[in-house]
């Protein structure tokens, strides 16, 4: 691994001016007023403390991009972050994992090439193949629906939604039983060997398999793709699609409908999906072809909050605020649900929303937070209907 | 095969299992050495990544122990357990880790042989199934 000078070279970190623009924008540092991405940089730079062994800082980051859409200066400061994370683990300064870490075990037990049983949810009547031009990366969504599954379980259904609303375009998508975690949380929690070891996997997979295109439905899934693997190994030579372009591509081409009694729905802008991969408009032109009314919150878009807590590292006391805030927000649309593409932003507002130890009462957020592709499901026109 | 002997992580709650198995110890039952104990205050302790960590060290089986439901110490922790046990044996499974090498049992304080006759069952059905797949990995 490279050092740090190469990190505060690539990243750009050298041109931080310390204007504190970084500062007011973060929402970590709103509730926590010690906490400052600019200071990391500078400690790091001047290098007056043991930054990579001692700086709990680190892992307090909820990487949202915030600061970097901010920055006058381009600094890249979750790319600072994540090489910080990366080199501190080695040092010995470990970030503490809610569920002690059970969601980058799981993970990292599938970096052992041990034949899984992962496609459980596929019904007889789904049409799925082998080899083809579409691929589905379906992700962690039934592992995370079955570990949360007082909090979120509904994810277990979310794989087996997009395949039959994909059917029902007359799409028949490779659906892999090799496919394994794409090692989002493992490399924000430092631990890019293992993260490598399953992008070599699912690259193979994806390769094999003769996809010219790959669908992603989950948002930190797509980023690592085109991001953090393109970085590894250069291009792909197959394309990287978001499952809102993909729909909404074909609902243009006429090949998909949906029906709804309309309803009031509001969009919460994952930062995976929004400010690290610049994907806001697919998901809302969906909501309108849903014949949904859509609502935004008070911050949306590049402004959007965020569900408080990266790769399931340092839950605490500003998480649940920053939750909190986001689903005050989100009650005073007036709308009924929530809806997101990220399984763990369903995963974390949900955890806040059905915790006894909710601070507000709990008609104060009175909101359904759920995955995109769920409620999509239930409003698909069928072949027949049209 | 007949050689291999599966290494059992046992968590057994303070109350009931744990003495359970002292019971067994002093009662003098024989059963196999494969599991190792570890006591926990409550099987309602015993999260999921307690489980996959056993396994990521390369366990073969993991056993939890408990009190009768009702019968807890902290009245439910044990149903906790069961809630727990049932979400960490679905994610096992989609992981490619037969089912069976997860056994949740309730054992008693004076159940000592119950005890015994679970090390037996387990043990002899860990052989039966082998190694278990991360073994080799780790």
């Amino acid at each position: 691994m490279a050092g740090l000078d190469e990190l505060i070279e690539e990243t750009g970190a050298h041109d931080c001016v310390e204007c504190g623009k970084c500062t007011s924008v973060c929402p970590v540092a709103r509730i926590n007023p010690k906490f400052a991405p600019r200071l990391i940089v500078l400690r790091v730079l001047e290098g007056v403390s043991d930054s990579l062994s001692k700086d709990k800082d680190i892992w307090s980051c909820i990487t949202c991009e915030m600061c970097n859409d901010m920055c006058p200066y381009e600094v890249n400061y979750s790319g600072f972050i994540l090489g910080l994370r990366t080199r501190a683990i080695k040092a010995g300064n470990l970030p503490d994992c809610s569920q002690s870490g059970a969601v980058h075990t799981y993970q990292r037990l599938m970096t052992s090439g041990v034949k899984q049983n992962r496609l459980k949810w596929v019904t007889p009547e789904m049409k799925i193949k082998e080899r083809g031009d579409v691929f589905y990366f379906t992700g962690c969504a039934v592992h995370l629906g079955a570990l949360f599954s007082d909090k979120a379980g509904e994810l277990k259904n979310t794989p087996a939604n997009y395949v039959r609303i994909l059917n029902a375009a007359g799409i028949e998508p490779v659906v892999s039983n090799d496919e394994v975690c794409c090692g989002h949380d493992l490399l924000w929690a430092g631990d890019e060997d293992s993260m490598l070891k399953l992008m070599d996997k699912n690259v193979e997979v994806i390769r094999k398999s003769g996809a010219k295109t790959v669908v992603f439905s989950c948002p930190e899934c797509l980023r690592t793709f085109e991001i953090d693997y393109q970085d590894f190994l250069g291009d792909f030579d197959f394309e990287l699609v978001h499952m809102s372009e993909f729909l909404l591509d074909l609902i243009d081409k006429g090949k998909l409908s949906f029906d709804s009694n309309g309803g009031k729905i509001t969009y919460h802008d994952s930062c995976r999906l929004g400010r690290h991969l610049g994907i806001y408009d697919p998901p809302r032109d969906l909501i309108s072809a849903l014949g949904m009314e859509l609502i935004e919150m008070q911050n949306n878009k590049e402004k959007a909050g965020c569900c408080g807590v990266n790769a399931f590292a340092n839950c605490g006391e500003v998480s649940q605020k920053l939750q909190l805030d986001r689903l005050l927000e989100a009650t005073a649309t007036g709308a009924d649900e929530m809806l997101t593409f990220c399984p763990k932003c369903v995963i974390h507002f949900n955890c806040l929303l059905k915790s006894p130890k909710l601070p507000v009462p709990h008609e104060k957020v009175k909101i359904l937070v759920r995955e995109f592709g769920n409620v999509l499901a239930e409003h698909l026109q069928k072949k027949g209907d049209r | 095969m007949n050689s291999f002997e599966p290494q059992i992580i046992a968590f057994c709650c303070n109350w009931c299992s744990y003495a359970g198995a002292d019971l067994a110890g002093v009662s003098r039952y024989q059963y196999p050495p494969n599991a190792r104990i570890i006591r926990v205050m409550c099987s309602g302790r015993v999260e999921p990544q307690f489980i996959l960590r056993a396994f990521e060290l390369g366990a073969d089986g993991v056993l939890v122990a408990g009190c009768h439901i009702g019968d807890c110490h902290y009245i439910s922790g044990n149903e906790k357990c069961q809630e727990k046990v049932k979400i960490t044996s679905e994610l096992l499974e989609l992981l490619g880790i037969d089912r069976r090498r997860l056994r949740l049992e309730w054992i008693s304080a004076s159940e000592g042989a119950k005890f015994a006759e679970t090390m037996r069952s387990f043990t002899e059905e860990l052989k039966q199934l082998g190694p278990s797949p991360f073994k080799e990995v780790k």
